[in-house]
């Protein structure tokens, strides 16, 4: 599993590359939180795109981004979503709460 | 249902998370002898996941443990899977498989179980408090060759 990130304009993108799954997501949540207070971004685009597999860990991974953007006042958009983690993604409803797409 | 098992594969690790990879990895790798689509591979993947991850998360909070993987190929290209731990053991089942429930804080979302059974055809989860848990699914895979 691998993150890297740009920010430009307080706008902050994201890239995961690998696989997303309980192992990764326990030191990735850190570094997305600490990406965020260095950047202080008011919108994050978290792109999934270089996923090879992703499991329910994605989805709290997903779910505290959206918190921390909350948090900064900010917005969270979840792009390039690969068909496998997008099936988990969509069996959890969790368009209700984030935006895919 | 009693069913024919014309292939197998057991598969035994220790529960660091590290090996959640090399689980959903070898299962896939037997699966392939069903020769399933890359969505088919995806969903076992993912079940395999859920069901490893529980075992390391829930069953064996604070210690290291023994999971046990079995994967059988029935008549049908059926293949099934279970996977066993020694751990903590779920008090209410039921109420476990329900959307949302978790014990597990915020690193957990209670969507384990209800992947499993959307990804897989069938869902049993068999558990005793203090002694462990075993988690079966089934899976038919349809046939990618072409009809002739
Ligand atoms: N092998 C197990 N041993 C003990 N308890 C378990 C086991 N598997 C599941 N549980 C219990 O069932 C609950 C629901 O499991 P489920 O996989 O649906 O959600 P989760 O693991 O909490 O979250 P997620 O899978 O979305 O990360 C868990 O929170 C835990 O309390
Ligand atoms: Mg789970």
């Amino acid at each position: 599993m691998e993150m890297n990130y740009k920010s430009e304009n307080r706008q902050l993108t994201i890239t995961l590359t690998g696989e997303l799954d309980h192992h990764a997501a326990k030191g990735l949540m850190d570094s997305i939180d600490r990406c965020m207070e260095q950047n202080l971004p008011t919108k994050t685009l978290l792109d999934l795109g270089g996923l090879t597999f992703m499991d329910s860990s994605g989805i709290a991974v997903v779910l505290r981004a959206k918190r921390r953007m909350e948090a900064l006042s900010g917005t969270l958009v979840v792009v390039n979503i690969p068909r496998q983690a997008s099936r988990v993604l969509e069996t959890a409803g969790l368009g209700r709460y984030v935006d895919l797409v | 249902m009693k069913m024919k098992c014309t292939n197998y594969i057991t598969l035994e690790f220790l529960s660091h998370s590290a090996n959640e990879g090399f689980a959903r990895g070898a299962v896939a790798c037997f699966a392939a002898q069903l020769d399933p689509t890359l969505e088919e591979l995806g969903d076992i993947k993912t079940a395999v996941s859920e069901a490893v991850t529980n075992a390391i998360v829930h069953a064996y909070p604070d210690r290291l443990g023994k999971i046990l993987i079995k994967a059988r190929i029935l008549e049908g290209n059926i293949l099934e899977l279970s996977v066993r731990d020694w751990g903590r053991g779920i008090a209410d089942v039921e109420k476990a498989r329900q959307p949302l429930f978790s014990t597990g804080g915020e690193e957990r979302s209670g969507m384990g179980f209800t992947i499993m059974e959307s990804f897989m055809d069938r869902l049993a989860v068999r558990s005793q408090e203090g002694k462990g848990t075993r988690v079966t699914m089934r899976r038919r895979i349809q046939s990618r060759r072409p009809v002739q």
